[in-house]
């Protein structure tokens, strides 16, 4: 019996493990569709980077409450991962508890504290749910956001619940195992003396104290593997899910912007056509239709902006990945709270949603397989684009630093640039900067007219 | 009000005509040219300078748009080719420091014209006041008092989220001995005006209000008289939500260079 324990321990790991390195080869192959770009420089401050925001959670603290409570969670998952350590282990050996007897005077005060956490997870996640369909936290209702609508309540209520039942199942195996204990049976017995009652499954034995022996070894062994095959199936689900930020938000603060909020990104291959035009006599008028025309020219420059996810950074594209779709950016989002079709969030889930579109094609048709379709305008609409002021609030709220304004500017870009499809008031905008050197029409001769009336008094 | 006092705004031409070189480039930028409201600002602030007596000069004529209302709705060409010949123009007068009003202007020149070849200390009015202040060289006397007078910041996303300068405004406010009482979205948090990213120029997407109305009456909430800003575009949202709040007897929109000027009398 016990060997056939090991063997289906020992299959349902490497099965997990199998399919997680499919997972993530199909996610890595997906973010590389971006266009590369280099984001090793300045180490150290990434480093610090990472340590305050992504280990130390630090923008999660904005709001101290749910900083907390989402921390309590944090640090339950990475510590209760130690106690996983030993469940994998006395799954792959055949053992009980096998680390009790060689670290005997700590262990309890270890399983205390990963029975504290458990607990404080499981009212986390109890908070959790009250805030999503009690209190109805406004930024997480989909009859207010469009894009909630679909697969993202129903994933966040089964991560919440799957976390709920498996520190249910963590805690009740600690009490039915103490009680087994108490009463020396078979190999629970041989621990008596050696491991005590712990700090919260001692508050739940009563609820076994009617079981029979052969019951309890059944329950013990039932919550013992509903507790381990929850979290591997937890892990295979969480690459399905947005929760995919538990992983991918480490790197993806890592390697997040470094420059200041308000510097856009500078585009070379124009800089470079600019600087001929500026040498030239003038005769070129080099503005953006007409440029745009050039860059069709020479060998393949490649678009001028982005119209789907490969002409994004990779960058971007974790970024979706990373997107737990908590919503702090489009509740901060000027354009969102007056009514506008943006939302942040939403671009941020579109350009997932693309990106998995774009792996059905693979599935189907083959690895080399492009559709039809875009991230702009089958996904993302020119009204959201428009709608922006480029304000930098989502990118401030994220906790993971997350950059959206990035994707709807290079976008943008694209619209301008290669489609010419500005609102009729942004060209004339254009027109003015280009011919009066202002964005209205002033004559430029006029532009220093103001001195003259600085000796005026005032009003 | 003073008005023996003549104040002048000598141009980058009539210095290096003269071989002179200006202490620092005052970026009058294209509202503070020529929308009427902002050219008032753009008089507090070269009083200021005259006043304090520092060596200041204008492109005049020749300063052109910086091109960011253009690279943020997407015409990279037209961005670029505004940079270029600004950073041509200023390194041919061997500009090293500047001073704007304007923090798009600002934002761009400091962040983005390095890369196009334009490297130069750029600094905001409001950090320039708030050093003026410091070193003793304003005394915010002289003037109308502000005593016991209710002032509500307004943070321009350019200046703050964009660069991290919440308190240097803040401190210049300070300084004139008003009540600064603050609004709910501040710093970091704080809501935008609804100009930037080129919105200025066009008409709002449909929704259910426009941004500066929800602005303005988060700042009327406060019960200021004075709503401050240091940037033009915030200044005319601003002004416009509070006409549409039919508050524009009592509730005024100033910069905080003309608080200043106002509180020193110039």
């Amino acid at each position: 019996m016990e060997i056939v324990q090991q063997i289906l321990f020992v299959a349902a790991l490497a099965f997990t493990a199998w399919y997680i390195t499919k997972r993530v080869r199909l996610i890595s192959r997906a973010i590389n569709l971006g266009r590369p770009e280099d984001r090793t420089d300045h180490a150290g401050e990434r480093m610090k980077t990472m340590l305050l925001v992504a280990f130390g959670q630090k923008k999660m603290f904005t709001n101290l409450l749910v900083g907390v409570m989402h921390f309590v969670i944090y640090a339950g998952f990475i510590i209760i991962n130690l106690e996983i350590l030993e469940i994998i282990l006395d799954g792959v050996l055949g053992t009980h508890r096998l680390f009790a007897p060689y670290i005997t005077p700590v262990y309890p005060i270890l399983i205390d504290v990963f029975e504290v956490l458990a607990f404080g997870v499981l009212a986390v996640c109890v908070v959790f749910l009250t805030r999503r369909y009690v209190a109805r936290v406004e930024r997480l209702q989909a009859e207010r956001h469009r894009e909630l609508l679909g697969w993202s309540i129903p994933d966040a209520t089964i991560i919440l619940v799957a976390e709920i039942v498996l520190m249910i199942a963590f805690l009740t195996w600690n009490a039915s195992d103490s009680v087994l204990r108490d009463r020396g049976i078979g190999h629970y017995g041989e621990l008596q003396g050696l491991v005590p009652d712990f700090i919260i499954s001692q508050f739940l034995k009563p609820l076994f104290s009617g079981f029979s022996d052969t019951a309890l070894v059944a329950y013990e062994r039932l919550s013992w593997w509903l507790h381990i095959l929850g979290i591997l199936a937890f892990a295979v689900y969480v690459t399905y899910s947005k929760h995919l930020h538990i992983a991918l938000g480490f790197p993806n603060v890592y390697f997040s912007d470094l420059q200041p909020k308000g510097e856009m990104q500078n585009m070379p291959e124009i800089t470079k056509e600019v600087q001929l035009a500026l040498g030239l006599p003038l005769t070129t008028d080099p503005d953006g239709s007409q440029a745009n025309d050039n860059g069709d020219q020479p060998a393949e420059v490649g678009r001028f902006g982005a119209k789907d996810v490969e002409d994004l950074k990779w960058i971007n594209l974790m970024n979706a990945y990373s997107c737990t779709e908590c919503g702090r950016c489009t509740a901060a989002c000027p354009a969102n709270i007056t009514g506008k079709k943006l939302s942040p969030r939403k671009i941020m889930m579109d350009t997932r949603d693309r990106l998995e579109e774009i792996q059905q094609g693979w599935k189907t048709n083959g690895p080399d397989y492009r559709d039809e379709k875009s991230l702009l305008n089958d996904y993302i609409t020119a009204e959201e684009l428009n709608a922006c002021t480029t304000c930098q609030a989502c990118v401030m709220a994220c906790p993971i630093n997350i950059n959206p304004l990035d994707i709807i500017l290079q976008l943008r870009r694209y619209r301008v640039m290669e489609e010419s499809q500005a609102p009729a008031s942004w060209n004339a905008m254009f027109s003015n900067i280009e011919n009066n050197m202002a964005p209205w029409k002033f004559s430029p001769g006029d532009r220093f007219n103001w001195a003259d009336q600085v000796n005026e008094p005032v009003k | 009000m003073t008005t023996e006092k003549t104040y002048t705004v000598p141009t980058m031409a009539d210095m290096a005509a003269s071989g002179e070189q200006p202490e620092i480039l005052f970026w009058v930028g294209c509202a503070g040219s020529f929308d009427d409201r902002y050219k008032r600002v753009t008089i507090a602030f070269v009083r200021i300078l005259n006043h304090v007596g520092i060596k200041f000069a204008v492109l005049g004529p020749e300063e052109g748009c910086t091109g960011d209302p253009a690279r943020r709705a997407g015409n990279e060409f037209l961005f670029q080719m505004q940079a270029m010949s600004n950073i041509q123009l200023m390194n041919g007068y061997n500009v090293k420091k500047i001073v704007t009003a304007c923090p798009h202007c600002f934002n761009t020149i400091k962040n983005e014209y390095p890369e196009l070849g334009g490297d130069y200390e750029v600094i905001h009015h409001s950090q320039f006041l708030q050093g003026l202040i410091n070193e003793g060289r304003i005394k915010v006397k002289d003037g109308e008092s502000f005593k016991g007078r209710k002032i509500t910041f307004h943070d321009s996303c350019y200046l703050g989220r964009a660069n991290k300068i919440y308190e240097a405004p803040r401190e210049v406010l300070a300084a004139l001995d008003a009540d600064l009482v603050e609004m709910k979205r501040v710093k970091a948090n704080g809501l935008c005006c609804g100009a930037g990213g080129g919105q200025y120029f066009k008409e709002p997407e449909p929704g259910k209000k426009d941004v500066n109305v929800e602005r303005v009456e988060e700042a009327l909430q406060t019960g200021a008289d004075t709503i401050a800003v240091s940037c033009p575009f915030c200044m005319t949202m601003m002004s416009d939500g509070v006409k549409n709040k039919n508050r524009e007897d009592s509730v005024r929109v100033y910069d905080i260079s003309e608080l200043i000027a106002q509180g020193e009398g110039l």
